[in-house]
């Protein structure tokens, strides 16, 4: 039961590569830290491994399988700026129940309030919106999150909370959760393992 | 004429707020231009009869815009000409705008469909714009309906261009990515994510082409290749009346020439408050 990148080569010109035969895995019900610096790419690999990216070499398998391009994916990746990731002309209730209904346990759990759901995106703060994309993410078929800096912008007290929420749900249900930073102690604190990033990706950025 | 605008809301309705006026804006001038259609729908031949016993007459209470060498009544002439302008104008911006529909839809279809779009945007812009119509309404033995597909063929250029372009960078968007990632189709993203973007771009472009059509099809009429001269064109009343201005008669061209002008910002006030209130910045407050 793990998510498995193999050899993954990637660039957005033809020899100025980005990710060079990188590597890596994820077991289900595993916290997995990523550190790497700014603009060393770690971002674009998580891309690669949620199926955002398709003009990458190597493979991207879950269970040995790959992932189909139809459908739920059971990888869901969660982005830095929440307010990027929802449709501003959408209300929050709608942007919410995009993939499934969420349950009533997610919203108690993750402290989102009956009143916000009536709301517009511009009218909610980075946080709660932050809330609201962790829970839309997911949904009761998402195996792997991918947490791509997710409270890097938000203060130490709401991203201990948030953390702390989506813990509990991860191992809840057994979900596997690759944790993107370039704070170390952050992930000193959340994960069983780490992988630093220029120990799997060749390419070095000066 | 912004600033002058506003400065007049501030004066006239003081004690509304923001969103009151615009909609007072956009009523009072919807209603001028569906009172200019409707009495033009309801003049009879009669009043535009030729009368040489009140011929080239000055403004007066009787006439208020005068009268033209054939003794005709020039507001009655007015009207009727802006009338026809306007349902001109108004089927120009409808095909114009259902032609931009269907191009924008096809441009986000594929990489050959889209080179295939901006080919024909950079086609049409290629060859002046007037040139255009005057070849097109010809080319289809010219009349009003010469004149109408003709400003309709031409006037989706741009407001193609916007939505091509609004819907390049829809396309980017993250929520775009994730909803594909949350297994929605194409098509349902389509209608659900891009099109509430683009409803008002469409509708906020269709009424500003109107100006932009009324306008050329005034010039095209004025030029002598439009409307036949029987029919109380405003091009055609501008056209006649040239002749006379050097005699003195001011009035055949002033009165109709102010009307067309006052139509047009009209409009043009009708789409800038339209767009105030559809700014999903300020659409929520």
């Amino acid at each position: 039961m793990c998510l498995k990148g193999e050899n993954i080569s990637f660039g957005y010109k033809r020899n100025n590569l980005i990710l060079n035969d990188v590597s890596i895995s994820l077991d289900r019900g595993k916290v997995l830290g990523l550190i790497g610096d700014s603009g060393s790419g770690k971002s674009t690999l998580c891309k690669i491994l949620a199926g955002y990216e398709n003009n990458y070499q190597g493979k991207v398998s879950i269970d040995g399988k790959e992932v189909l391009t139809k459908g739920y994916n059971p990888v869901q990746l969660v982005f830095q700026h929440p307010e990027k990731a929802v449709n501003p002309k959408w209300k929050m209730k709608d942007i919410l129940n995009e993939g499934s209904n969420v349950s009533q346990d997610i919203l108690d759990s993750f402290g989102i309030k009956k009143s916000w759901l009536n709301r517009w995106p511009n009218e909610l703060s980075g946080g709660e919106l932050q809330r609201f994309a962790l829970a839309r993410a997911l949904g009761s078929e998402t195996r792997y999150l991918i947490a791509d800096e997710i409270t890097t912008m938000l203060d130490a007290i709401t991203q201990a909370q948030i953390w702390n929420m989506v813990l509990d749900i991860v191992k809840e249900r057994n979900i596997g959760v690759l944790v993107v930073s370039h704070e170390k102690n952050l992930i000193k604190k959340l994960c069983h393992d780490v992988v630093y990033f220029k120990d799997i990706n060749s390419v070095r950025h000066y | 004429m912004s600033t002058a605008v506003v400065n007049v809301n501030r004066s006239l309705f003081r004690g509304l707020n923001l969103r009151q006026k615009t909609l007072l804006i956009i009523g009072f001038t919807s209603l001028l231009l569906l009172a200019i259609v409707v009495s033009s729908l309801f003049i009879d031949g009669e009043s535009l009869s030729t009368d040489f016993g009140s011929k080239n007459l000055a403004p007066s209470l009787e006439h208020p815009f005068g009268t033209d060498w054939m003794g005709r009544d020039m507001l009655t002439r007015t009207l009727e000409g802006l009338g026809l302008s306007i349902v001109i104008g108004a089927f120009a911006s409808l095909i114009s705008a259902v032609l931009t529909i269907i191009l924008g839809l096809l441009s986000s279809a594929g990489k050959t469909a889209d080179s295939l779009v901006s080919w024909l945007v950079d086609l049409a812009l290629s060859i002046p714009h007037l040139l255009l119509i005057i070849l097109i309404s010809i080319g289809l033995g010219g009349g009003a309906q010469g004149v109408i597909i003709g400003v309709a063929l031409t006037h989706w250029t741009s407001l193609t261009r916007v939505v091509r372009a609004e819907i390049k960078q829809l396309k980017t968007q993250e929520y775009i990515h994730i909803s594909r990632n949350l297994g929605k189709s194409k098509w349902w993203i389509a209608t659900k994510h891009i099109l509430p973007h683009l409803i008002p771009q469409i509708l906020l472009g269709t009424i500003l082409l109107f100006p932009h059509a009324i306008l050329h099809e005034a010039s095209v009429t004025f030029l002598g290749f439009g409307l036949s001269p029987h029919e109380p064109a405003i091009g055609i009343i501008l056209s006649e009346s040239m002749r006379y201005l050097s005699a003195g008669y001011w009035w055949l061209a002033f009165f109709p020439g102010l009307s067309l002008l006052i139509v047009v910002l009209a409009f043009d006030l009708i789409g800038e408050n339209l767009g105030k209130l559809m700014d999903p910045k300020n659409a929520h407050e």
